[in-house]
């Protein structure tokens, strides 16, 4: 499949590629060290000299990545929970007792680590013991709240938000099907998930009401705040879904906004951490910077290369690393 | 397509043989290195390096349709083995003795990343022949797992006598006349009949004829167990099936002919024909609207169909609601243009069926 619209301006020199080798499952800056995390086994970290070091963190396949600028924390199949640096250090986090595939993994504000193995979530707070709590089915994502220790836990059915260090029982966020990830919108007021339909379910903490966002033609992957904190940029559909979060009431009554029509699947986003503009990988490896005031498109790189399955902006919005299904990756300077 | 990751499903009743299957299916020299799915209550011992614990997690889908149900496991454990892509050539799921198969058929049809990278294979049901007559009397489950099957292993013969043997066949044809039949001890069989069998591939529907028992001389079990070209077996399961079509009926009279006729009360396949060319948009309206009333009672669904000025086969398969179908290929000369339409499924609503089935001829 090619672009065939009409030639907008293009960033396609810029990119440095990067021999990942393998799929790339998630990819980070460690300060401005590029972490590309691998299905199996590695992470690759390029600095920003260029220079690449291959570091073996797990033994077997990686399942899920989070990152908080300092290191990149990872979960594999081998049951085990790691930790990787700049340097290319990585320390054992956690060993499942029974060796169990690590899920999902989140990284709060706060140095507070979590991760989940079946049924079972489990949080590292900087300070103090490790906490867990099961719920009812397989975790299918966790995120931390933008303040304060608490975790959201999806699964089938809803939500648990957990208060790990309070005595409180948890709360309970109900809504039938399965869910599979989970966001706190950067203000703290509302908990979207992505559900095993082709749709986005979300909740206003303060009294609870339900936002049913529909309208996909794919199961959503991939879920990012604009840096402004009052959109939900989404993948899903053959255009980047932008969901009005400004105001008390979010999405409710309203319809998405539908930027950079294309006959392509969207599969990963990236919201620029400064300015209003998103990163946005397509299934065809094509990936386009969209400009989130009037949808305009600067094309980043190509179709080819496998589906964009991982995106990444440094800390001050200059630099973009990207990775696909068939082990392309690369990294751009804005 | 053709790299699509095949899963095979093993069902069957707790003690009947999945694991002695399993672990026959990973140490024959076939070449091919399997991914396992197993149940947390599995039996220990299997013999692989990819082996995932799996605990059934049925997850309704929230579309208002009961018999919408997926394996969320498995969706899961199929989308963190494909970062191992490359380690396996096929995976094989073991169910739970009480498993109903649907909801893991439904998997590779309603979750769009599984149905991208994987295709069901074939059901493979193992019946412990010295049992499994009483658990169809008071296990539904095991009942299903008959139903649904593509491949039925009669399994255990040594514990049994030949009029015994001859009763459970019976028992499993009054469920399903459509699957494939071997008798085994300690489920040795040719591997190329449980895994490739490509059950839920379209363009595998050649016939609805009911299958009869194969009692196959060993030199030709031999043969395909050694075979690992997947084209050339296809060709030969093709000739099998059509060219030897009067050996095959010839089969079914020496095999009906000692037994008395088994009828099931719960589950029943009903089969329909007609030379009368089909309005493609009379079935369509009447098929769909069928299966979502009726779909939680029809296990499974096939169809080959001939349209009304359509100079191509139509051919469809379903699982409870969910319905698959296309244009298939010409119709042959030398063929008959038949629409044929299978339904195996409990306390069916027959008459309706029938009826419904007629008013789709075209006008």
């Amino acid at each position: 499949m090619t672009d065939t619209r009409s030639d907008p301006p293009s960033l396609t020199e810029r990119i440095r590629a990067v021999e990942a080798g393998a799929p790339v499952v998630a990819a980070a800056f460690l300060k401005e060290t590029a972490a590309f995390v691998l299905g199996e086994n590695t992470v690759t970290l390029v600095e920003e000299t260029g220079a690449e070091q291959r570091v073996d963190v797990h033994r077997g396949g990686i399942l899920c990545a989070a990152a908080d600028g300092a290191q990149v924390i990872t979960g594999g199949d081998d049951g085990r929970v790691m930790a990787t640096d700049a340097s290319g250090t990585a320390t054992l986090i956690a060993a499942d007792a029974k060796q169990r595939w690590i899920d999902h993994v989140a990284v709060g504000q706060n140095g507070a680590l979590a991760w989940s193995a079946g049924k079972d979530a489990f949080v590292r707070p900087r300070k103090g013991h490790d906490r867990s709590l099961t719920v009812g089915s397989t975790v299918g994502g966790l995120a931390f709240a933008p303040k304060g220790l608490r975790l959201a836990v999806a699964h089938y059915n809803g939500v648990t938000l957990w208060f790990p260090n309070a005595q409180a029982a948890p709360e309970a966020l109900e809504w039938k099907g399965y869910h599979a990830g989970v966001t706190f919108s950067p203000d703290g007021r509302f908990v979207v998930t992505a559900m095993q339909e082709p749709a986005l379910h979300g909740w206003r903490l303060a009294d609870g009401k339900h936002m049913r966002m529909t309208g996909y033609a794919a199961k959503v992957h991939a879920m990012d705040w604009s840096a402004d904190g009052e959109a939900l940029a989404t993948s899903g559909a053959d255009q980047l879904v932008l969901w009005p979060f400004r105001g008390k009431d979010g999405p409710i009554g309203k319809g998405p906004r539908l930027l950079a029509p294309t006959d392509q699947r969207v599969c990963a986003v990236a919201c620029h951490p400064k300015q209003a503009v998103a990163a946005v990988g397509y299934e065809n490896g094509m990936l386009l910077l969209i400009r989130l005031e009037d949808g305009a498109e600067l094309v980043a790189k190509h179709p080819g290369g496998g589906a964009v399955t991982a995106l990444a902006w440094n800390k001050r919005g200059t630099r973009l690393a990207f990775g696909a299904e068939e082990g392309e990756a690369g990294l751009i300077a804005l | 397509m053709s790299d699509k990751i095949p899963v095979t499903v093993l069902t069957g009743y707790l003690g009947a043989g999945k694991t002695t299957l399993l672990n026959r299916i990973l140490s024959e020299p076939h070449g091919q290195k399997f991914a396992v799915i197993v149940n947390e209550f599995g039996e220990i011992g299997i013999d692989s390096d990819l082996v995932v614990n799996a605990d059934e997690e049925i997850f309704e889908m929230n579309n208002g349709c009961v018999c919408c149900t997926v394996r969320g496991d498995l969706i899961r454990i199929i989308d963190g083995l494909m970062r191992r892509k490359g380690k396996f050539d096929a995976i094989i799921v073991e169910t739970t003795g009480l498993a109903d198969p649907a909801p893991v058929a439904q998997t590779f049809f309603v979750d769009a990343d599984v149905g991208r990278r994987t295709k069901l294979d074939a059901v493979v049901t193992i019946a412990d022949s010295k049992w499994l007559r009483d658990r169809l009397q008071d296990s539904p489950e095991a009942k299903n797992q008959i139903a649904f099957a593509d491949v039925i292993l009669i399994n255990k013969t040594d514990l049994v006598s030949e009029a015994e043997l001859l009763d459970v066949e019976a028992h499993v044809r009054a469920i399903n006349p459509y699957a494939d039949v071997h008798r085994t001890e300690r489920c040795a069989v040719p591997i190329a009949r449980v895994v490739g069998r490509n059950a839920f591939d379209l363009d595998r529907i050649l016939d609805l004829e009911p299958k009869f028992l194969d009692r196959d001389e060993p030199a030709h079990d031999h043969a395909h167990d050694h075979d690992h070209d997947h084209e050339h077996r296809h060709e030969h399961d093709h000739a099998h099936e059509n060219g030897h079509a009067e050996s095959v009926h010839a089969a079914e009279h020496r095999a009906t002919a000692g037994l008395a006729h088994v009828h099931d009360e719960d589950i029943q396949a009903l089969a329909l024909k007609t030379d009368t060319p089909l309005d493609p948009d009379r079935f369509f309206a009447w098929i769909q609207k069928l299966v979502a009333e009726e779909g939680p009672k029809i296990l499974r669904s096939k169809g080959i169909l001939s349209f009304k000025d359509d100079p191509d086969r139509f051919v469809f398969q379903g699982v409870h609601m969910i319905l698959d179908g296309d244009h298939q290929r010409p119709w042959r000369g030398d063929e008959r243009r038949e629409s044929r339409i299978v339904f195996i499924g409990r306390e069916m609503p027959e008459d309706a069926i029938r009826e419904g089935f007629a008013n789709c001829a075209a006008p």
